[in-house]
């Protein structure tokens, strides 16, 4: 076990991928020499060579679209997306291209491509720097989409990611990057719970709280907050957001009887309606009252001096769990 | 007259210039003023500087020194909290202002984010230059008051804007023009290409800026393009020109005559300004990770100011009094510019809402509505800002 922080534990899979296939390559802007805008593949084109880690032209469809070139050569391309507003110019490459091509040509061509994107707000950064675009991704068939939320996890799911014959689309929770934590790194990724998995965080038998990526620290903490109150949170880490493991959030929800979601994400057509919705199929007699949506707004991701009105903290969590058990709240009198 | 004092005949283009990497069909960069200072006659662009007189050129110079000054208390601010994040234009202040200032009011123009110092010489409020970069404001200043699109994020995005504007021109059969920034990493992008390709098509009133500052980020130019950049105008069809970025008087002339073909009708022509961006990508970057010290030096030596400075002394047009006018003009400038900075006021927590639609809609309204009764569960919201660790 090693202390590191997410951002060198990412950096760690991505070696021991490089090391074990030689058809992994990364694609990306600034990942050489600079190591990327965030360090993550600092040192791996000293160690592996400019063919295999790649500076790209400043060319969003081009990384992708010629990943997918690569993958049908054979390749397994991880590219980088330097920021989630960024992602966007590769958009019609991913969702028409990437996500498609297994199912167009009937299973012989393999789209073994990672596209790791840093996501999410918190860090201060002007706009397109600080968005959430996975219910994007998760509503392209064909696409998987995970976030890992611990340097452990981040090692594991990236080497599982990469050897994983469908896309992945891999969120990187940015202003987790610097947070550390115990990492094993001789863990072998086909022994360790699949990224398709979701995981209990916390035991709790009063309400279940459903986070992913950046929020599951949040979550969390809002979870020991409401300990010292007496109240019992079971924490989920979605991980996997395409396809959602649901059968472990029905486990929780068929005990705990109360379903809270939150993501940074604007609410609208987000992570957390998927998971309200199909949760209510599944567990319509279970519930003891409606399931609650912690999220971001429905703007365009806020300037900086206003973004911690629009991300989820500690105390909006706490309210929607109160709104969960019928406890007072910030709504309370209000109908619907 | 500037254009009588050449000194000497003949050519200008300076072949001397830099990393010249890049291969192609080897475009002469166009030079008026030498790093020494001299200034060079050159037959093609002189006459485009013909009104271009010893007053004009001192107040180019007031504004190199000016904008050079916004630059460095800017970068000041960021270290001292006042700003979340600057990109510095450090050395590319001769493409800016040579460009901005061959415009007319009626000329729109399309920037990146870098282009502070065009901002300020078109009259921007000092502090909307600021607002975005100290995260108050996702856009700085009212587009239509200055003739000027916000400051654009996403590379190259922009080009395309300005060529539909063009269009826009060309239909209203206006004779002005329209202007876009971007960078050398920025001619990679789909956008800038797809760009050209309309505004050649429908030879649309239209002048591509290229500040070729030779880094994206850390990636050098050759990274971007196996040709001079000025080539992939050429390519599109478009006319296209080189010149020294660093010498106000190549690119002002340059512009004039892009501008010129543009109100005649003669469709859009690309500009490559050689440049070179003397601090880091912005105060987030680091470039000693990346680049060379030597490389720095040898562009120092062909300093945009320090060639306008010297031409202006070979002139004896730098007298004290004079210099002592610029120096006051740029303390004045950034006095004003840190004030305000620092008055700035903080947006309100509910500002969030604010125009996302032109009128009013019930999914919003309501998650408004829930967001105050929550703040209000806090007493004072203020408090409760403060108590999340706001900035
Ligand atoms: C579409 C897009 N991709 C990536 C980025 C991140 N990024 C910001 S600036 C930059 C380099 C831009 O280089 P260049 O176009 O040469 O302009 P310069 O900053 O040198 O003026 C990159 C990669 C971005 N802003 N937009």
């Amino acid at each position: 076990m090693t202390q590191m922080t997410f951002a060198r534990a990412i950096n760690s899979g991505l070696r021991r991928s490089l090391d074990n296939d030689p058809k992994v390559v990364l694609l990306g802007e600034d990942i050489g020499a600079l190591g990327g805008v965030f360090r993550v593949t600092d040192g791996l084109q000293k160690d592996f060579g400019k063919h295999r880690v790649v500076d790209t032209p400043l060319a969003e469809s081009g990384i992708v679209g010629t990943a997918v070139g690569l993958a049908y050569r054979g390749y397994r391309p991880v590219v980088e997306i330097q920021f989630d507003g960024f992602v966007y110019p590769a958009f019609d490459q991913i969702v028409s291209q990437v996500a498609k091509m297994h199912y167009r040509s009937r299973g012989t061509v393999k789209m073994p491509i990672t596209i790791r994107i840093p996501f999410g707000g918190g860090i201060g950064s002007p706009e397109h720097h600080s968005e959430s675009p996975e219910a994007y991704f998760a509503h392209t068939a064909g696409l998987r989409v995970v976030t890992p939320a611990s340097p452990q996890d981040a090692h594991t799911m990236i080497q599982q990611a990469i050897s994983c014959d469908d896309p992945v689309v891999f969120f990187e929770p940015k202003r987790r990057y610097h947070d550390k934590g115990e990492v094993d790194e001789s863990l072998d990724p086909n022994s360790a719970p699949p990224m398709g998995q979701a995981r209990v965080v916390t035991d709790g038998s009063d309400v279940t709280l459903v986070a992913y990526g950046p929020l599951v620290k949040t979550a969390r903490d809002a979870a020991t907050a409401a300990a010292d109150e007496g109240v019992s949170v079971e924490v989920i880490d979605l991980r996997s957001l395409a396809p959602v493991d649901f059968a472990t959030v029905e486990a929780s929800v068929r005990k705990t009887g109360r379903l809270v979601i939150t993501h940074e994400a604007g609410q609208s057509g987000g992570l957390g309606a998927e998971v309200a919705a199909s949760i209510t199929e599944r567990c319509f007699y279970h519930l003891e009252a409606a399931p609650v949506r912690v999220t971001g707004f429905d703007v365009p991701y806020p300037y900086s001096k206003v973004e911690m009105h629009h991300l989820p903290n500690l105390d909006r969590i706490l309210d929607g769990v109160d709104r969960a058990l019928g406890r007072p709240n910030s709504l309370s009198g209000l109908e619907g | 007259m500037v254009t009588d004092d050449a000194g000497q005949g003949g050519t200008a283009a300076g072949r001397n210039n830099n990393t010249g990497h890049q291969g192609g069909a080897g475009h002469s960069m166009v030079q008026l003023i030498t790093p020494a200072g001299e200034r060079v006659s050159h037959p093609e662009y002189d006459p485009w500087l013909k009104d271009v007189s010893d007053e004009q050129l001192c107040s180019l110079y007031e504004d190199l020194v000016v904008i050079r000054r916004i630059d460095k208390e800017a970068t000041a601010l960021q270290r001292q909290g006042e700003l979340g994040l600057w990109p510095p234009l450090l050395g590319q202040e001769a493409s800016q202002v040579g460009s901005v200032r061959a415009l007319r009011e009626d000329d729109f123009i399309f920037p990146s984010y870098r282009e502070n110092g065009v901002a300020y010489c078109r009259g921007v409020d000092l502090a909307d230059i600021l607002r975005v970069w100290r995260g108050a404001a996702s856009g700085g200043w009212d587009p239509y008051t200055v003739n000027m699109a916000i400051p654009q994020i996403v590379i190259g995005a922009q080009t395309l804007h300005a060529t539909g504007y063009a269009m826009g021109i060309q239909n209203d059969g206006a004779d002005s023009a329209a202007i876009v920034y971007f960078g050398d990493g920025a001619t990679s992008e789909g956008d800038v290409n797809e760009a050209m390709v309309f505004a050649a098509s429908f030879q649309v009133p239209l002048v591509f800026f290229c500040q070729n500052n030779h880094w994206a980020i850390s990636e050098p130019v050759r990274v971007q393009s196996h040709t001079q950049l000025v080539d992939r105008g050429t390519g599109f069809g478009i006319p296209s020109m080189r010149v020294d970025g660093n010498d106000v008087l190549a690119v002002m002339a340059a512009t004039r005559v892009a501008l010129d073909r543009a109100r005649r009708g003669g469709g859009p022509t690309f500009i490559e300004a050689v440049t070179y961006r003397m601090g880091p990508h912005t105060t987030a970057d680091d470039p000693t990770r990346y680049r060379d010290a030597n490389e720095l030096e040898d562009w120092a030596a062909k300093d945009p100011i320090g060639r306008v400075h010297a031409l202006l002394d070979r002139k004896g047009l730098f007298t004290e009094e004079f210099e002592t006018g610029v120096r006051t003009k740029a303390d004045a400038v950034a006095r004003e510019l840190r004030a305000g900075c620092i008055g700035m006021p903080d947006p309100e927590p509910l500002d969030v809402f604010k125009h996302v639609y032109s009128t009013p809609n019930s999914w919003l309204d309501r998650q408004q509505d829930h967001y105050s009764r929550y703040l209000a569960t806090f007493g004072d919201p203020e408090a409760a800002t403060q108590e999340e660790g706001a900035r």
